[in-house]
């Protein structure tokens, strides 16, 4: 016998099932005007600081049919890479924001700010990017990824770096299709898989 | 020693593996190549906060909240309490939960769902909630109903309320699902039946807790979250900034 670890167990994760949207989007799910202030609508505020973007895209799955029903989560820093609670954060920007797969097209839209490149564990810098967190029907945990930008300087991004197959690194990097316009597809399964992570 | 350190790698034993095949949906929505694990960092380790000032007075109580307090609910009154705490045990304060439910007639009230059971007009089904210093947490519902999904012949659901949580840090967010003790629906639930190992499956269902019911108003079921933790020795590699 050796002495207990009495560490506990996370809850298992289950899936957030098609009717995700009720709890997190209610004004999505028809229900507008259920809570007094909805949260994470927008993740900047007018006023924030930095260039304003719009990220579009799709969730496809293994059979190239873009999701209807995911919801996506996003978190990032400010155009300064200070995240909202951190000593100098841009107090416009709260950096989370909750969007959803358009029920029509499949296909969904994020408004925010670029964010700034933040500092590595152990040194050094990872290049601007925007966490995101996936959940659908059919995703037993939600799915972590991060979006990076084409136009950015992405060589020295430690996670980046991590990724054996070069040519997956794509799947992360949002392409620029016009000033200020971005377009970033996930793919869950299949060609072009998109590269999840576990952090 | 605060909370500097990294998080504790996710253990991915502990949660449903993405591809199921009795769970019909996750054959074309799962990952087939390896995730990339990496240690945490200020991505991960930061997260949103929400204050108290943005919730109403009624936000975790739904057998009121959808009317604004007007009507009461229809279907049987529970209060559903517990505690989010850590992988180092210890208590999550001042964190956010969402959680959200069909009626007691097993539909939600959501654009997509058509089942015949009717919508109860006095029933939302989504409440919120924060954690109170100790990581407690309380909410005031019905017992939502069961139904039928597609998925194989006959599949049901066995009566469940979703939960949300953040923690205090993304990398802590996580979505489950809370069942109650005794429901026969649980063993035939290809949906619970993705969690492989019984003991993290047993986690999700909540006891009858008659210690916490109210004598002639509401029965209780106790449901305790634990979310991951971060690693605290004093010999991490400190983030500038954090």
């Amino acid at each position: 016998m050796v002495q207990k670890l009495d560490y506990l167990v996370e809850t298992a994760s289950q899936t957030a099932g098609p009717y995700v949207h009720i709890g997190l989007m209610p004004t999505y799910a028809g229900n507008a005007g259920y809570y007094d202030e909805e949260i994470a609508t927008s993740p900047i505020a007018d006023g924030a600081k930095g260039e304003v973007i719009e990220i579009v895209g799709s969730v496809f799955d293994g059979t190239g049919w873009a999701l209807r029903d995911a919801l996506l989560e996003s978190w990032q820093p400010d155009a300064a890479g200070k995240f909202a609670g951190q000593e100098g954060a841009d107090p416009a920007v709260t950096g989370h924001c909750r969007f959803a797969a358009d029920a029509d097209s499949g296909e969904f839209t994020l408004r925010t700010v670029k964010p700034g490149q933040v500092p590595a564990r152990g040194g050094g810098f990872s290049a601007p990017h925007i966490s995101l967190w996936i959940c659908a029907r059919g995703i037993n945990i939600g799915l972590q990824t991060r979006i990076y930008f084409e136009d950015e300087d992405n060589s020295t991004d430690p996670l980046l770096a991590r990724i054996e197959q070069r040519p997956r690194v794509d799947t992360l990097i949002a392409k620029k299709t016009a000033d200020g316009k971005y377009r970033f597809d996930i793919r869950l399964q299949g060609e072009g898989e998109t590269v999840f992570l576990d952090i | 020693m605060t909370d500097l350190g990294p998080l504790i790698p996710r253990n991915r034993e502990a949660h449903p593996p993405a591809y199921d095949p009795a769970y019909k949906t996750t054959v074309s929505r799962s990952p087939n190549l390896p995730l990339l694990s990496m240690e945490s960092g200020l991505s991960e380790e930061t997260g949103p906060t929400f204050g108290h000032n943005k919730l109403g007075a009624l936000d975790n109580n739904l057998i009121l909240n959808w009317t604004k307090g007007a009507a009461p609910a229809v279907g049987e009154r529970i209060l559903m309490h517990g505690r989010v705490l850590d992988e180092n045990g210890r208590a999550v304060p001042n964190t956010l939960i969402e959680i959200w439910q069909a009626n007691a007639g097993g539909r939600y009230r959501h654009k997509k769902d058509g089942y015949l059971a009717p919508l109860d007009p006095n029933f939302g089904g989504c409440g919120r909630t924060i954690t109170d210093e100790n990581g407690g947490y309380q909410f005031l519902t019905v017992r939502p109903g069961a139904y039928p999904w597609p998925n194989r012949g006959n599949d049901w659901r066995p009566m469940h309320i979703h939960i949300s949580v953040y923690g205090h840090s993304f990398g802590q967010r996580l979505i489950t699902q809370m069942y109650f003790e005794g429901d026969p629906l649980i063993n035939l639930c290809p949906i619970a039946a993705t969690i492989k190992n019984r003991s993290q499956l047993d986690r999700l269902v909540a006891p009858l807790d008659m210690s916490a019911s109210r004598p002639l108003d509401f029965l209780a079921y106790k449901f305790d979250i634990v979310l991951r933790g971060r690693r605290q020795t004093m010999f991490e590699n400190k983030l500038e900034g954090m």
